[in-house]
């Protein structure tokens, strides 16, 4: 009953808070609502059991991607409406809820296939952390580590893209122009 | 009905798909594009993690854990990319950025 | 001996390659007909030596290496020189090596001599395969072999123009080759048919392992073998009803007509028939063989009634080819396989001299082949005068003649048989055979010279290529004095090729020969009081007899021409045009309409690379809708829907 309860609290906020996502004309109410789904979904998480998971979806998404966005939201306007041109909306909607429709029906069928063997099963015993840490250090080690590369990676990307030389157009090379026309005079 | 299995959950997480997809069909902005990016791939992980309890593994979670992190950095080298962009053309709509028609 | 045999075989194809490879371009250059004269002449002696051996040691059959091998089937590059194949090698060769050096004078003029030798040596070599090979395949290869080469020779001269049905029958050159190679077609598949049947009921197509096995096959099956070989020879011996093309081949250069259409080729289906004689000596194929007799005789006759009238010096020459070959068949047919063969010798001889002279006074009357426009030419071309009057001698069938003894023989043959309508038929076409040759010879030797008015100053052949003909010639008269040796030689073959006369028959001989010898005769005389007659005497156009309905008959080759042109050729023309309309509406029309809707796809979908970021992930979002539908509807079996269906309503079973 509780789970019941709390199942439906959570999936129709998602619901909800993700449509505003969405549709919304506001960069900054779709953040918000963005922000408040993945809390949301966090909720899920401990549901299913996973609460390292939940924590993690809350450190990362709710406190580390939305901070990004956040960020990058100050260089643009994030007061202004946003204007989109949409050329055929019904034709959006229609494919989205088409492909609404495929999932629930494919979702609603039983599901079969009892004869598969959990290749990591859930350590009886131990709490979820404690069970996440033991598979993710011997089975997912490599590529935990490749993901930590690939982080690393990201992070000096996003400072060189972003961080270096703010104020100076990186693609519009200016000096490069400027020695063309030079040639150019001399020609 | 009060019990709740594995079907709710993936129904949950193919309608949140869906909106996400629906999002990324409809967004010109490029930021509502990585907003509704975002949408799919939590989708992504409620399955995950919901198929991942029903079979009693942990391999559902380690996906979900992976995910994030592509999208954590997908996040990290998007928003620079969306930064020069905008020092570029003053804009982040995708009609304004058409530069591919040939 | 083994390598006489390639010799033999293989030089006329080294003369052909040195020709064709090394002067294909050139211009006109007189050593490649002097090269290939003397490869065929080498042939020749080969030939001989290997008659020679034949006669003394026996037979020699050799493998040269494995053809085909697949399955069952295996056929070998295999040669078999026999009494039957050596007799036809030295015919074939002996004249071949007179015709080449013939045509090095005759075809002195022409641009592409060079191109005329490679053609005539690779036909030598065509038709040596098909006599020595040891199987029906090889047999097949040279068949069709010459049967190319003939279409080559016979459209030697393509660029001649179209000229209307009524100026010229056979309308072109290239019309006529191809005619040719159409009629021979349409028998080939007879043949082919033949060689299966073969194939499938024995499952070996060597001559010797073939005609061994033939005797305990059922005579449905028999019968039906006998048939299809003999149309494929009736095909390419002219017989009727597939006879028209010969007449026509003579738009061809004359050497080719005297070699191909005289001599070797036309006698190729002879050649079979006698090659099978096993087969056609069978009991239960007599009716086949009957009907050989028959139709050999029936085109004997019918040939020799339109060359009675005929105007074209070729044509005449071509029509008593075809009556001659009539009479190999009767022969074959009637089971004088040996009388037959030796007919085939001689009359290769007699009739290349024939028709190698008729060129000598086409080409003195610069291609002029009507006879009405000669006349007298006796005193211009004597050496051409004297072959003429040699060959016409040996075809009406003179005493000491070669064609006296072979023509005489198949004569005898028919009367032993005791088949006295056929007999008839040949004593009567021996007379016609005799008129016709002699009035030819008459009307272009002899009379008025009427060339005069028309402004012609024929002049003879080189004397060199007179001089080469002179083997033809003795030949022509002395072939027959052998008859009694090659008796001998050939009765080494088998008991079927052996033919005796009976007692009865034999003591009629003399009064048989002597009635044959008398309607020539009468022949000849009506040919001299009509034609060759000076002054008062001399021949006038008789207006009404051409007029007459046997005339037209005859001068129209029975109409047979006109009625395949009307119901074969005609229909099959309007057919074809109407093919070609729903050919372009359906085929052309269906690979058209798929090229333009490939461009009105692409023109259509072109809208979707408008370079808008936006739309492109639109379409990727139809595309992974797609892509879902299919797993979507990939999923669904029917043992899915049924353990859905179980899963469903009977949680608690």
């Amino acid at each position: 009953m509780y789970e019941f309860i709390a199942f439906y609290v959570f999936a129709i906020s998602t619901t909800i808070l993700f449509l505003i996502t969405v549709m919304s004309k506001n960069v900054l109410y779709a953040m918000t609502a963005l922000a408040a789904g993945m809390v949301m979904i966090s909720g899920l998480f401990f549901l299913l059991g996973a609460e390292f998971l939940g924590v993690v979806q809350l450190i990362v998404y709710v406190g580390a991607v939305m901070a990004l966005y956040a960020f990058a939201m100050m260089f643009f306007d994030a007061t202004k409406n946003i204007k989109e041109k949409h050329q055929n909306p019904t034709l959006v909607f229609l494919l989205g809820g088409l492909m609404a429709l495929l999932f629930v029906l494919m979702f609603s069928a039983p599901i079969i296939g009892d004869n598969i063997q959990a290749i990591y099963p859930m350590i009886e015993g131990v709490g979820n952390a404690q069970a996440v840490g033991m598979v993710l250090f011997t089975k997912y080690l490599v590529p935990f580590e490749v993901a930590a590369l690939m982080l690393l990676v990201a992070m000096i990307a996003g400072i060189i893209l972003a961080g270096k030389k703010m104020d100076y157009s990186l693609t519009e090379s200016e000096s490069a122009d400027e020695e063309m026309n030079i040639k150019k005079g001399d020609a | 009905m009060l019990e709740i299995g594995v079907n709710h959950y993936l129904i949950l997480s193919g309608l949140l798909f869906s909106i996400g997809f629906m999002g990324v069909l409809r967004r010109k902005n490029l930021l509502m594009l990585f907003f509704a990016t975002e949408v799919m791939l939590n989708a992504v992980n409620i399955a995950f993690t919901a198929i991942g309890n029903y079979y009693g593994d942990l391999s559902g979670q380690m996906f979900a854990f992976f995910v994030i992190a592509v999208a954590a950095s997908e996040v990290a080298v998007g928003l620079g990319l969306l930064i020069v962009l905008y020092k570029k053309y003053g804009s982040v709509d995708l009609d304004v950025i058409a530069s591919m028609k040939g | 001996m083994e390598s006489l045999v390639y010799i033999a075989l293989f030089s006329p194809f080294v003369g052909s390659l040195f020709a064709g490879l090394l002067f294909g371009n050139a211009p006109r250059n007189a050593i490649t007909g002097w090269v290939a004269s003397a490869l065929i002449f080498v042939t020749f002696l080969a030939s001989a030596t290997l008659a020679y051996h034949v006669a003394t040691v026996g037979a020699i059959h050799i493998q040269m290496m494995d053809w085909i091998t697949a399955g069952d089937l295996s056929i070998p590059f295999g040669f078999l020189v026999d009494q039957i194949s050596v007799t036809m090698m030295v015919v074939v060769s002996l004249v071949s090596t007179i015709v080449h050096v013939y045509a090095t004078g005759y075809m002195d003029h022409d641009r592409s001599y060079n191109r005329f030798f490679s053609y005539l040596s690779a036909f030598v070599f065509a038709m040596m395969i098909l006599i020595m090979s040891d199987n029906f395949v090889g047999l097949f290869i040279g068949w069709e072999g010459v049967g190319v080469c003939s279409w080559l020779l016979v459209g030697f001269w393509y660029h001649k123009a179209d000229r209307p049905f009524e100026e010229n029958p056979s309308i072109s050159p290239s019309w006529a080759a191809n005619e040719a190679f159409i009629m021979n077609r349409v028998a080939d598949l007879g043949m082919l048919v033949g060689i299966f049947l073969i194939y499938w009921n024995i499952g070996s197509l060597q001559y010797d392992v073939v005609f061994e096995a033939m005797p305990q096959l059922a005579d449905g099956i028999l019968v039906s073998i006998a048939i299809a070989l003999f149309i494929g020879a009736m095909g390419k011996s002219a017989q009727f009803p597939l006879h028209t093309w010969l007449t026509d081949a003579m738009e061809g250069p004359t050497p080719v007509s005297a070699l191909i259409h005289a001599a070797t080729m036309v006698t190729a289906g002879v050649f079979l028939v006698i090659r099978a004689n096993p087969l056609y000596a069978l009991d239960a194929v007599s009716g086949v063989s009957m009907f050989i007799a028959a139709l050999g005789t029936f085109v004997a006759f019918y040939a020799a009634t339109m060359a009675l009238i005929a105007r074209d010096i070729k044509r005449i020459v071509a029509l008593s080819t075809l009556s001659q070959l009539g009479y190999m068949f009767a022969a074959a047919g009637l089971g004088a396989y040996w009388i037959a063969l030796f007919h085939l010798a001689a009359h290769a001889f007699f009739k290349a001299l024939l028709f190698l002279g008729a060129g000598n006074v086409m080409h003195a009357m610069d291609d002029e082949l009507d006879i009405f426009k000669m006349g007298g030419l006796k005193t211009a071309m004597r050496g051409s005068y004297i072959y003429m009057g040699i060959a016409s001698v040996a075809l009406a069938g003179l005493p000491v003649f070669a064609g006296f003894y072979s023509k005489d023989a198949i004569i005898e043959t028919a009367f032993n048989e005791g088949t006295f309508i056929i007999w008839g038929m040949l004593v009567i076409t021996a007379g016609m055979t005799a008129f016709y040759s002699f009035r030819q010879v008459f009307f272009s030797f002899h009379g008025e010279k009427r060339y005069e008015a028309l402004g012609f100053h024929p002049h003879d052949m080189y004397k060199y290529v007179l001089i080469a003909m002179a083997p033809l010639a003795l030949l022509a008269i002395s072939f027959g004095w052998f008859m009694g040796y090659y008796k001998e030689f050939i009765y080494g073959l088998n008991e079927t090729v052996q033919y005796e006369m009976s007692d009865h028959t034999h003591h009629l001989a003399i009064y048989l020969g002597a009635l044959v010898i008398a309607f020539a005769l009468t022949g000849i005389f009506i040919a001299w009081k009509k034609y060759a007659g000076k002054g008062e005497k001399a021949w006038k156009r008789n207006e009404k007899f051409e007029n007459s309905f046997v005339y037209k008959l005859l001068a129209n080759q029975y109409y047979v021409p006109k009625f395949y042109d009307e119901f074969i050729v005609q229909p099959y023309t309007i057919m074809s045009a109407k093919f070609w309309e729903l050919d372009k509406k359906l085929v052309d029309g269906s690979v058209d309409k798929l090229g333009r809707a490939c461009v009105k796809i692409g023109d259509t979908s072109r809208g979707m690379q408008n370079g808008n970021l936006s739309s492109y992930l639109n379409w990727m979002g139809v595309g992974a809708l797609l892509l879902v539908l299919v797993a979507v509807l990939s999923s669904i079996t029917p043992e899915g829907i049924v353990d859905v269906l179980r899963a469903v309503t009977g949680k608690g079973e």
